[in-house]
């Protein structure tokens, strides 16, 4: 921004430029996206700025940013999954289910989240203990959860006008909607798990270097096992949520989330190698897209052009991720022209 | 005899501040077998790589049928009908013998298609040529190491190779498939190849070899004819020098048995039993590929067990998995520091600090204050610099790399400490501190178990020596008794064929 920058950090600055880059985008590139982001936006689309405004984007983007933080512990690892979509489907359905049966409020919303566990859990044990790749698996469990909702709902949206648990979709606790505060709390937790505990090393640990994570003692397998089951988790509550908001089971409900949570991890700046990344970024991730989603509507943007501009968006930031491992990506670019170059 | 095929005069490379081949040669004849010795790290392999275009002399000539020539890529090594089989082999297992015996050069009928039957009769003609009874149309995976091996040859020898060097080719062979080789080997002699053969094994280099050439430290030492050299001969060349002061350390007055190792062993490996006490420091000596390293990951769960029983401190050591091993007071610095020790990309605290969390949780809520004192307070033993404790630890020199890596058991304060290739990569200053630390963790009362291929460290820092072959602890020396040539003729298994031992299979 500055035309005149101090003669040393610009020194500096040229001696280890990749370094630098890496460092500042790792801590406020994704933030300035952001802010740049919001700044326009109010500017250009009426309204943006309007508290109420703001709330429902905040609650608009709760569902797909609690998938992301459950997605963030898998990619932690390594692994990516790609069920979670469904997953909320299912679980949606489930929860609706039970509540119309006669199940209290809070019990179906915990059967929604446990049955999301329960889907992770095979996730986990696949790929965990199987050693399948988690790409194949949970698009295998992506597929089949989804037939599941449809057969478990026979195809059709089971609504259901007075459902018990609907307030966690629709409603408002001292101003602030419901899904938000469930969204503040998971990532409360995620951040405090990750950052905190030992559980949070042992999965960067996983996603840093496996092998040496086993000999250091840390129980590999059982974390993997372990950050499927949070994914499945999140989504069953996300999947209870996106429920309650249109206070109905839809076996649709989800379909195409797991990209969208996909997106928002990596715009946060968590390395889909594992091992490096921050759980909050994820949630700026989440909420870049979200601001994109609602400000383009704002602006009275074509839904299609929205899709070009979120693509670009998206791509963009993987980008500028892997340009911060250039060396890396160079190699193998080379090491692919020459063959196997004999260490 | 008449000129040599090949001759190399003054091969000199340089790696950085190490010199890896420093004024070497070397020549070949027509319809010879030259056996190429030396410890690891002589620098035979390098000289192969630049043999192969893999890799570019700073000084030296090669001449081939007495004319200078430059190999400047694996592509001129062909050219000038130089083939190289390396250890790993250059194969593709998921296509036919056939396949790969056509790689890179597949014939093609006149639209421009493969022609398969061309591939396969070629495929035929090639095996026919080594005598090698193969079926050319099975997938390469599905046969033995030894076949595949066949198969590489059989390609070298379709390029008209004229010098072929084997690179430790029976390492990975049964007796019966090294019988096999042996046979090919004589054939292409016969017919006047020029073969360069390295190998660790006295006994085939016996049974093979016209002439021996011997390196060290990557400088030739010297040449001679089977018929005017003795295995021992050739074991003094290929260690002899002199232990310098910066092992030589105050007798030490071990304990009690702290590892307990009884027949413990796995496909290919031991059975193995050793003890370690308290306060001693034991080597575990043998060439690359003995089994050392496995025998450790099996002590220590990172590999399952057949059978045996370890005990530490008296109690029974089963592990299933590393940190059953770490719970029972064992802890291993594995050989490659960088792909199974460290977490690269991670801060050195975190490193550290990874074995030991469980002693620094209040439920599972990581106490960071106390993390990082006690990380720190290790790091200052170590003499690692405080500042770098948050930085990634690729920012590190080698041999600090190596101390952070130490540094996670001496956080752990494991009774048992195994500690593969401590000093590999690792500068002369950093070496020193690490024997140091070493003879200090033993003084304190900790039984070492120390994997070493560099043989005047395995008997330097040790009470014991622990020579392994095949799997097998082959001899137990006391620290006086082990000199460099006697751990090498354990080691490699010479005077072996006179007796009746195994140097059969390996792992």
């Amino acid at each position: 921004m500055n035309a005149s920058p101090e003669p040393v950090a610009e020194a500096a600055a040229k001696q280890s430029n990749q370094f630098d880059f890496a460092w500042w985008w790792d801590r406020v590139g994704i933030l300035m996206v952001l802010i740049l982001l919001v700044v326009l936006m109010s500017i250009f689309a009426p309204n943006f700025n309007r508290v109420d405004n703001l709330l429902n984007i905040a609650r608009s983007i709760s569902v797909n940013a609690i998938l992301a933080a459950g997605l963030t512990f898998v990619i932690l690892t390594g692994g990516i999954d790609l069920s979670v979509g469904s997953i909320v489907a299912v679980s949606g359905v489930v929860a609706v289910i039970a509540a119309i049966a006669g199940v209290p409020a809070p019990v179906a919303v915990v059967i929604g989240m446990a049955v999301g566990g329960a889907c992770g859990l095979v996730n986990g044990v696949l790929t965990a203990y199987l050693a399948l790749a988690p790409f194949i698996v949970t698009l295998g469990t992506m597929t089949f959860l989804r037939g599941l909702a449809y057969t478990i709902t026979n195809g059709q949206p089971i609504v259901s006008s007075d459902l018990n648990f609907k307030d966690l979709g629709n409603g408002y606790l001292l101003g602030i909607p419901v899904p938000v505060i469930a969204m503040v709390a998971v990532f409360l937790v995620a951040w405090f798990v990750l950052e905190r505990t030992r559980y949070g090393r042992h999965v960067y640990a996983v996603g840093g270097n496996a092998q040496a994570a086993r000999l250091a003692g840390v129980q590999v397998n059982r974390i993997i096992l372990s950050v499927y089951v949070v994914a499945g988790i999140c989504a069953g509550l996300a999947g209870v949520i996106f429920a309650a908001r249109v206070i109905s089971a839809q076996p649709t409900a989800g379909t195409g989330y797991e990209l969208d949570a996909i997106a928002a991890v990596v715009l946060g700046g968590t390395s889909l190698v594992g091992g490096r990344g921050r759980i909050v970024g994820t949630l700026i991730g989440a909420v870049i897209l979200g601001v994109l989603t609602t400000g383009l509507i704002l602006l009275n943007v074509q839904f299609f052009t929205q899709l070009l501009i979120k693509g670009v968006v998206i791509i963009l930031a993987v980008a500028i991720d892997s340009l911060k491992q250039r060396p890396e990506l160079l190699s193998v670019l080379f090491g692919r022209g020459q063959g196997p170059s004999k260490g | 005899m008449d000129k040599p095929l090949l001759e190399l005069t003054g091969i000199t490379k340089r790696f950085g501040a190490t010199l890896a081949l420093n004024d070497v040669r070397l020549d070949l004849r027509a319809g010879e077998v030259l056996a190429l010795m030396g410890e690891n790290g002589a620098g035979k392999s390098t000289l192969m790589k630049i043999l192969a275009g893999n890799i570019q002399r700073d000084a030296g000539s090669i001449l081939i049928d007495g004319q200078p020539v430059e190999i400047r890529s694996p592509r001129d090594a062909r050219a000038q009908g130089i083939a190289i089989i390396h250890q790993e082999l250059n194969t593709v297992p998921a296509m036919t013998v056939a396949e790969n015996l056509s790689l890179g050069q597949e014939p093609r009928n006149r639209f421009g298609v493969l022609d398969r039957g061309r591939v396969l009769r070629d495929a035929r003609e090639k095996l026919a040529r080594i005598h090698a009874d193969i079926d050319p149309t099975r997938p390469l995976g599905s046969l033995g190491i030894g076949m595949q091996q066949m198969v590489e040859i059989a390609r070298a020898v379709s390029e008209n190779a004229r010098v072929l060097v084997l690179d430790e080719p029976t390492a990975a062979l049964s007796r019966a498939e090294a019988q096999e080789l042996y046979a090919v080997v004589n054939r292409m002699r016969a017919e006047g190849v020029g073969l360069i053969y390295i190998s660790h094994r006295m006994e085939e280099v016996w049974q093979l070899a016209d002439r021996i050439t011997v390196f060290r430290d990557g400088g030739y030492v010297g040449t001679g004819t089977r018929a005017e050299m003795s295995e021992a001969d050739v074991v003094r060349m290929m260690v002899g020098r002199s232990i310098g002061d910066l092992y030589r350390h105050e007798p030490r007055t071990p304990g009690n048995v702290v590892l307990d190792v009884k027949d413990i062993e796995a496909t290919g490996l031991g059975p193995a039993s050793f003890q370690v006490r308290a306060g001693e420091v034991v080597s575990m000596s043998g060439l690359v590929g003995s089994g050392r390293t496995e025998l450790a990951r099996l002590i220590f769960g990172a590999d399952r067990r057949s059978g045996g029983a370890v005990q530490v401190n008296g109690r029974p050591s089963n592990p299933a998995d590393p940190s059953k091993a770490i719970a029972d007071g064992l802890a291993m610095v594995p050989e490659d520091r960088k792909g199974q020790g460290l977490f690269l990309d991670h801060s050195v605290e975190r490193n550290i600090s990874i074995s030991s969390l469980d002693q620094f949780v209040s439920g599972e809520v990581v106490r960071d204050g106390a993390v990082r004192k006690s990380v720190l307070e290790q790091m200052e033993r170590l003499r690692l610099r405080k500042n770098a404790i948050d930085l990634p630890t690729r920012a590190l020199s080698g041999g600090n790399q190596q101390k952070a890596a130490l540094a996670r058991w001496l956080l752990r304060d494991s009774p048992v400490m195994i500690l593969d290739e401590p000093t590999r990569g690792v500068d002369i200053g950093a070496k020193r501190e690490i024997y140091e630390l070493i003879d200090a963790l033993a003084r304190a009362g900790k039984a070492i178990l120390v994997i070493s291929s560099d043989l005047p460290e395995a008997i330097g820092i040790a009470d014991r020596v622990l020579v392994v072959r095949g799997g097998k602890i082959v001899k137990e020396l006391q620290a006086d008794e082990a000199s460099e040539e006697n751990v090498m003729r354990y080691a490699v298994g010479a005077g072996a064929n006179h007796q009746t031992s195994n140097p059969g299979t390996q792992p």
